[in-house]
């Protein structure tokens, strides 16, 4: 295998809460290679972000803590580095776009001293340079007369401008990997795809490679080359990009395409929810975590996780944690579009649901710690 | 109609639209010099400034110079209405020792200003950095710092102030700068812990937005992210606390020299001042009106600044 350019290995952060550990990241290998464009999907909760956090080591602490895995950025791992090691990569190496361009500049700060911030942190630039390079980043992200507006504050932008404000500041010190963690939820959707656009156009012309976060499969359908999706804490499924829409094999990414609408698909198609709630961080089903919502279930999923492995009619790289569509599962043959699964038992989730005591949605990763 | 605009039309309109630069502080200045009271305050201010730091210049007499025959003399308006014991000399008159009352009362004055703003200086150093550590790093930190705030506060604030400045006043430290230096300690001692909470209360609330964690996630180090992201932020709020402090340490100089343990004689301050009126009181009682006049016109001109400055930082919070 080439040199890649990121590769972490068995992953798992936690949270420690008053409830019990939070297993968010629970065991997550993957890697991405200089200048390519990464997809991880999954709904809520299921570990994306933390996933990102950790590897920037952003993770609060405490209550969270990367228990266990390695981070292999460049040949060095991010996990052994000491603080001001990783200062040094966060930004200048590592950059990250966040996900709310309303609340991630700081109001009272002109948007020249927040881009010139990385600037002078870490290439040691002077003041009238570090402008100098922040007119050049802004006019690149397409920020109209970029030198009369370096002075604003983030209170005269507009949301899709704040979030190119938030990628200039990304791009300042030409990192090799930038993580973007869902760039578009917070815009409306004329902007989302200006961003796409523009996120897909810098990716190309700077060979920088992109970890795309989203819930959004069409989201990251134009962008990526790889996806992968997450669910309950662990990649469940990787796959090339058309492969994972032509092939998919893992009924959890069933149910999130068959959730979603497509031009190309006939009119009257109706859209399948998931039925059921995301699983509990903190007791995870003992077996595959999707387990309990999967309409395609056999008893052996309730007592043994599967293993993420190769699946027979696919292409090579595609990867599945499923014991039905693994070698001499029931699923092999199975066509997704036309075969539903057991209805009864999408009857037995609803209920199962129903049946649940109210409470604010259990499974969600932990929000941020506040102070007590 | 679809009307078509040439080229020309569209800059000049272009130029119109376009808004000045404007600053947040600007913007609050803006809002500060528009409150008629806050700037009636700071023009009190400024001219008790003027007349502090010119005292020397200023003064017609020595305020420590006494001149026997002529004491206890009235403000030459009086004259007006029939006094009968006024010398075009000493324009307020003279006190008990015979000392011009309107020389002393711009030394006192001076007095009266270094103490409202130096120990206000300290607290805001103290305060801003009890309260910055503790609310960004939290942990034991932030526990062992408001322990110490918490005991500190537990303390009555005169009687705290006054017990500091009894145990130092009899030490060598008492009479450095005529006593100055003690009373500067005592109130700083005693005054940090308000501005030390507020502060941390407002970091704890500013620490976890997500502009502090784009700042992380660039590379910044803690202290980077403290001055250059937070401590802008809670600004406002500090700047309305300072501006309220200063009347409060100015009269608390003005108290522990009315009682006797604050500047020492006969060096002149406006607590000085009308504790030895009192003793005339009954003669006249200008020696004691004017210096409480004085201090109440400008505890009123730093309140109004205070107002001021609040609801110019905080346009939303203004009724």
């Amino acid at each position: 295998m080439a040199q890649q350019l990121l590769e972490v290995t068995d992953l798992h952060t936690q949270f420690f809460t008053r409830d019990g550990v939070v297993r968010a990241v629970d065991g997550v290998t993957f890697e991405v290679a200089a200048g390519e464009t990464l997809g991880i999907v999954g709904e809520s909760g299921c570990g994306k972000s933390v996933t990102a956090l950790s590897l920037m080591r952003l993770i609060p602490v405490p209550p969270g803590k990367i228990v266990k895995g390695s981070i292999m950025f460049d040949g060095a791992d991010v996990l052994k580095m000491d603080d001001d090691e990783v200062r040094g990569i966060r930004g200048n190496n590592i950059a990250m776009i966040f996900q709310d361009p309303m609340t991630s500049l700081n109001p009272v700060l002109t948007i020249s001293r927040q881009i010139s911030e990385a600037l002078e942190l870490h290439l040691k630039m002077d003041k009238s340079e570090a402008r100098k390079r922040t007119i050049e980043l802004l006019d690149l992200v397409g920020i109209p007369s970029a030198k009369k507006r370096v002075d604003d504050y983030p209170h005269q932008f507009s949301g899709g401008m704040r979030q190119r404000v938030m990628i200039a500041m990304a791009l300042s010190c030409n990192p090799k990997l930038i993580l973007a963690d869902e760039p578009t939820t917070a815009l409306d959707v004329t902007i989302q795809a200006q961003i796409l656009d523009l996120l897909k156009n810098l990716a190309r012309e700077f060979r920088t490679a992109f970890i795309l976060i989203t819930h959004d499969l069409g989201v990251v359908a134009g962008m990526t080359q790889r996806i992968h999706v997450m669910y309950g804490g662990k990649i469940v499924e990787k796959a090339d990009t058309a492969e994972l829409f032509a092939n998919p094999k893992m009924p959890y990414t069933w149910g999130l395409l068959r959730s979603i609408p497509r031009l190309d698909e006939r009119r009257k198609a109706k859209l399948v929810p998931i039925e059921g709630l995301p699983p509990d961080l903190i007791a995870p089903p003992p077996g595959c975590r999707f387990e309990p919502r999967c309409q395609y279930r056999r008893e052996i999923c309730r007592e043994k996780e599967p293993e993420l492995e190769h699946i027979p009619n696919s292409k090579p790289d595609h990867e599945a944690r499923c014991w039905g569509t693994q070698q001499g599962g029931w699923l092999v043959d199975t066509d997704w579009h036309k075969e539903v699964g057991d209805t009864r038992v999408i009857e037995e989730i609803k209920q199962e649901v129903a049946q649940l005591p109210p409470e604010p949605k259990p499974g969600d990763v932990p929000p941020p710690p506040t102070a007590i | 109609m679809a009307t078509t605009l040439t080229t020309e039309q569209r800059r000049s309109i272009g130029s119109r639209l376009e808004r000045k630069q404007r600053s947040l502080w600007g913007d609050a200045l803006r809002r500060l010099l528009r409150n008629r009271a806050a700037v009636v305050g700071l023009a009190v201010i400024g001219f008790a400034a003027f007349v502090a730091v010119f005292a020397g210049v200023l003064a017609p007499y020595d305020p420590i110079a006494q001149d026997p025959p002529k004491q206890l003399m009235e403000p030459i308006w009086t004259k007006a209405f029939g006094g009968k014991y006024t010398d075009p000399a000493f324009l307020l008159g003279s006190d008990a020792l015979g000392r011009d009352m309107l020389s002393r009362l711009m030394y006192g004055s001076r007095i009266g200003l270094v103490v409202g703003f130096v120990p206000v200086t300290i607290i805001f150093f103290i305060g801003m950095s009890v309260g910055m550590l503790a609310g960004y790093l939290g942990g034991w930190v932030d526990n062992f710092l408001m322990r110490l705030t918490d005991v500190i506060y537990a303390f009555p604030d005169l009687l705290f102030v006054i017990i500091i400045v009894a145990m130092l006043r009899s030490t060598s430290a008492g009479d450095v700068m005529g006593g100055l230096l003690v009373i500067f300690v005592g109130i700083a001692v005693v005054n940090w812990v308000g501005l030390a909470r507020l502060v941390r209360g407002q970091v704890l609330s500013i620490k976890h937005r997500e502009f502090v964690e784009a700042a992380r996630a660039v590379g910044a180090s803690p202290i980077w992210i403290m001055t250059r992201h937070i401590f802008p932020n809670i600004l406002a709020p500090v700047i309305v606390s300072v501006a309220f402090a200063i009347p409060g340490a100015l009269l608390t100089e003005a108290t522990l020299s009315f009682i006797g343990i604050g500047i020492k004689p006969p060096t002149p301050s406006l607590g000085t001042m009308i504790a030895d009126g009192f003793v005339v009181f009954s003669t006249t009682p200008w020696p004691v009106l004017l210096p409480a006049l004085c201090i109440s016109v400008l505890l009123l001109a730093f309140t109004f600044v205070g107002d001021g400055l609040r609801d110019a930082l905080d346009p939303r919070s203004s009724t």
